[in-house]
């Protein structure tokens, strides 16, 4: 094999590493929910091609407002849902939409697209 | 003609999560009005003014005292309707935010402009960037000709090589100039087209495949970003320094007219899917333009019309014939038959008089009326399917669980095996080995289509739950279809939903030599009985108004638990009851004992009459069975299903019942109680339940079942206690539902094996694992052809389900 096929192989081999590790081992940024004057726990999450923050951890019992500002007229994103909740909402394109919910339990709560090929997480803690 | 109107009231499940879920859409800079309670001056207004201005994210509002309201224009990232409530009680005042009128209806109209101008733009994308496409393949033409004759060369695609080789002699022949160009200035040529197509037309796949990669996810488009990009860059340094390849024995090989063709079928396909999707909720839109505009309405004496969102409840509304009724109603004055099909699935007229209800959205078609408002907007029948409808298309089915956790990690995957194949081919072909591995890699990344596999369930419960909507059938969502579809066996309650839940007088029998007639005992019965509330008095009452009798007023009424009623009319002691009424009040009942046991074997109810401590005769009410019910239940047999009714009557009239339905299996004495019991252990004996009832006796049962069925005419807590709710008060729909659901699994299953399936031999083809074998080698713009059908394929499976023949 010459100089250039051990490269490539190197090179493919390091490309699987770092791809495996960046998409499923490297943490992922928690982002806390900022506490309102009211008490109120509010999150603004961008959506574009996925929710940014896409973690948000919440405390437990208190009111969640969470703004969805959707920068995109992209189908895929047009709809949040959170089926734990029975919560479907249109996102309408380049607004911003808000949800409110109190959580009464802690752990996850996941939300998706429509199709659910983008996801976000709260987690909810006391 | 029918005379029942389905009561409809949905509410919401809230799951353990929650114990409130509010949700409101709010823009950017949006405008509410809250009305404020208790303001009596302008100090009032103005301190209500100060605080909402004080606010943080309130820009501007104004209070107004004679309207006694507060207009507020806020910034929704800041602040919320809610938030504005809190803060005008703090300075003491009431608030309370207006009832959110039409919220679904509105947010489904939203949507679908929403998505009609989606599809417009991929439309109009795809196509201009379609005849880019045709301008690109022209120029790459002559670069054909000076490449070499191996499969190297400018234009590396081997489908595009051979499109062009197929072509070249037209192309000659038509525009021999084009071969005069320099190949570096066609070159440049290129690269600029591609640049507008993939800044322009493709700008989104990176813009948002970039977005997702910051923030450690991925998704369809970074597999599409990464594709074409790696061709695009690949080629820009072909042509700015081919010496690069040239000096280490390569070709400088151009993609420039793959990574357009790419895009074009990629857009295509989503202006196909798009299209497909709106199509797929076309029976929820349908539902959305029933709620007319404008409503006629009687104020200050004059009639007027007003938009529908203006309407008040209590308001009197006139409707003519050939008009569609504006909003949920009782009606005060005039007849009609009303065409409620778009609602209740029910194909001929109802018959509406006085006091009946109306629904928002049906149309009038004979006379005219007047009805006074009851429900409006959110809260109207037609708002209650819309918002159900939402939710239940919104639903996951269980079924979705691995098309998730596959796509979850599909993206990361094929990445890597894009990079594998690169790798392999580089190291093991014997010629041109960076061509075949770069195509090989570009065609992996291309054909992966995480697309179907999200599409594959979500799709079905949408159409699958406007069909339902059509035919009258309201499903709760993914997991209550999938449900449905697995049932084995179907538990009926017996009042009201295999008989009509009314009992009527059926026989009157007079004993031999009474000197009463028949009027005058139904009329003194019917008097002692108008004093009781039990239904069977109830029926005997309805009887007597039926045949016009005056009826007189009892005194001493004493109403006797499991005996019967005894009192006085007109002077005259009566009693009314079973033969341990007769016993207890020593009055013979033998002469009519054969009758009495006659009439209860078929599943009747009797009731001797004394007058005067004489046996004069004897009563008979039966709630009969509906119809419809003998030839739903035969369809639910046909379909494979046990059915089994359970009831609270005694075994003879449940099995007289029983046996004019044609159901088998028949569980007598049960009360709400039992009927839980007798669910769980049909369920532990393997059993996956459907229970169909309507009444609040029912509810527990209802939730207990794997599949609970709220039939027509039902109560709240039934209809909220379950999964599938039928408009129309007949059996039919219990099939008919199974039957959609059955169906409906189908093409899940259908569309998630194709997706899935599309992947697993897709990917390793365009790896080129039939290359050994056969010398095959899939060219990307194949691949990206391939995975725009795929996604389609799977909307347009989904969209069969219109056409299920299932009524």
């Amino acid at each position: 094999m010459s100089m250039m096929e051990w490269m490539v192989i190197i090179g493919g081999i390091a490309a699987i590493i770092w791809i495996n590790w960046y998409f499923f081992l490297a943490r992922q940024v928690v982002s806390n929910a900022a506490i309102a004057l009211e008490g109120i726990q509010e999150v603004a999450i961008v959506v574009e091609g996925g929710y940014h923050p896409a973690l948000v951890s919440v405390k437990r019992g208190k009111l969640v407002r969470l703004v969805f500002d959707r920068r995109e007229r992209s189908g895929c994103s047009e709809e949040i849902l959170f089926p734990d909740l029975g919560v479907r909402k249109f996102l309408p394109p380049f607004r911003k939409t808000t949800i409110e919910l109190t959580p009464t339990e802690t752990g996850d709560l996941e939300f998706t697209c429509g199709m659910s090929m983008l996801r976000g997480r709260l987690i909810v803690q006391d | 003609m029918q005379t029942t109107t389905p009561l409809i009231l949905i509410e919401q499940r809230n799951s353990e999560h929650t114990a409130q879920i509010e949700t409101y859409a709010v823009t950017a800079h949006e405008k509410v009005t809250i009305p404020v309670k208790g303001m009596t001056c302008a100090a009032c207004q103005a301190r209500v003014q100060r605080a909402l201005q004080a606010k943080p994210g309130v820009l501007d509002a104004s209070v107004n005292l004679m309207l006694k309201n507060a207009a507020i224009t806020y910034d929704p990232a800041m602040t919320s309707p809610m938030g504005l409530v809190e803060t005008i009680r703090g300075t003491g005042y009431g608030a309370e935010l207006a009832a959110q009128d039409q919220t679904a209806l509105d947010e489904q109209e939203a949507q679908d402009r929403a998505q009609e101008e989606e599809y417009r733009e991929l439309r109009r994308k795809a196509l201009l960037s379609g005849g880019i496409g045709l301008l690109a393949m022209t120029l790459s033409m002559p670069l054909m000709g000076a490449s070499d004759a191996d499969v190297h060369g400018p234009v590396a695609d081997p489908f595009m090589r051979w499109a062009m080789e197929s072509l070249t002699p037209a192309i000659h022949a038509v525009a021999p100039w084009l071969y005069t160009f320099a190949p570096w200035v066609l070159s440049y040529a290129l690269l600029a087209l591609t640049l507008l197509v993939m800044g322009w037309a493709g700008g989104h796949f990176y813009v948002r495949a970039w977005s997702a990669f910051r923030h450690h996810s991925a998704n369809m488009n970074t597999l599409i970003a990464v594709g074409t990009g790696a061709a695009f860059f690949y080629s820009v340094l072909a042509t700015v320094a081919p010496e690069f390849f040239l000096s280490r024995g390569m070709l400088p090989d151009l993609y420039y007219e793959a990574v357009i063709m790419i895009i074009v079928l990629i857009l295509t396909g989503n202006a196909l899917e798009a299209r497909a999707k709106r199509q797929t909720s076309v029976a929820l839109r349908r539902l959305v333009e029933l709620q007319p505009k404008m409503a006629r309405v009687v104020r200050a004496g004059a009639e007027v019309d007003i938009p529908v969102s203006e309407v008040e409840s209590e308001e009197i509304v006139i409707v003519r014939p050939g008009e569609r009724i504006p909003v949920d109603g009782a009606i005060i004055s005039g007849t009609s038959a009303v065409d409620e099909s778009m609602v209740t699935g029910e194909s001929l007229p109802v018959e509406k008089q006085p006091g009946d209800r109306v629904i928002g959205g049906t149309i009038n078609r004979s006379g005219a009326f007047r009805y006074r408002a009851t429900t409006l907007g959110a809260d109207s029948v037609l708002g209650h399917i819309v918002k159900l409808m939402r939710e239940a298309q919104g639903s996951r089915a269980p079924i979705q669980k691995l098309a998730d956790r596959v796509s979850g990690i599909f993206v990361p995957i094929v990445l890597s095996l894009a990079i594998a194949t690169f790798v392999v081919w580089f190291v093991t072909a014997e010629t041109a080995p960076a061509v075949r591995a770069f195509g090989a890699m570009v065609a992996v990344l291309i054909i992966a289509c995480p697309c179907a596999m999200g599409l594959a369930v979500p799709t079905a419960i949408m159409v699958a739950t406007g069909r339902g909507a059509e035919l009258g059938i309201l499903l709760k969502g993914g997991e209550a279809l999938q449900r449905a579809g697995e049932v084995t066996t179907v538990v009926l309650d017996k009042t009201g939903t295999v008989t009509e839940g009314q009992p009527t007088v059926t026989e009157v029998i007079l004993v031999s030599g009474t000197k009463w007639s028949e009027r005058d005992l139904v009329r003194l019965v019917a008097s002692l009985e108008a004093s009781s509330e039990h239904p069977l008095a109830e029926a005997i009452v309805r009887h007597a108004r039926g045949l016009s009798l005056t009826l007189s007023t009892a005194e001493a009424f004493q109403s006797l638990t499991g005996r019967g009623a005894v009192g006085v009319v007109e002077g005259i002691a009566l009693a009314v009851g079973n033969a341990l009424l007769m016993a207890d009040n020593a009055v013979d009942s033998a002469p009519l004992t054969q009758a009495a046991e006659r009439l209860a074997a078929e599943g009747k109810t009797p009731m001797y009459i004394a007058i005067q401590g004489q046996l004069a005769g004897l009563i008979a009410v039966a709630d009969p069975i509906k119809p419809t019910s003998r030839a739903a239940v035969q369809r639910l047999r046909d379909l494979g299903l046990k059915v089994v009714m359970l009831t609270g009557d005694h075994r003879g009239t449940a099995e007289a019942i029983a046996r004019e339905a044609g159901i088998e299996r028949v569980v007598a004495g049960v009360l709400p109680d039992g009927k839980v019991a007798e669910i769980t252990r049909l369920q532990r004996a393997g059993e996956i339940v459907a229970m169909v009832g309507d009444g609040i006796n029912d509810a527990p049962a209802l939730a207990q079942a794997d599949v609970g069925i709220a039939i027509g005419t039902g109560t709240d807590i039934a209809i909220e206690a379950s999964d599938v709710t039928l408009m129309r008060n007949d059996l039919h729909g219990v099939a008919s539902a199974i039957l959609l659901a059955r169906r409906t699994m189908r093409t899940m299953k259908q569309n998630l094996f194709w997706a899935f399936i599309y992947n697993v031999v897709g990917i390793p083809i365009a790896a080129g694992i039939l290359y050994p074998a056969f010398g095959m080698l899939l060219s990307p713009i194949l691949a990206s052809a391939a995975m725009a059908f795929s996604s389609v394929s799977v909307v347009a499976n989904s969209l069969r389900l219109r056409r299920a023949r299932v009524a």
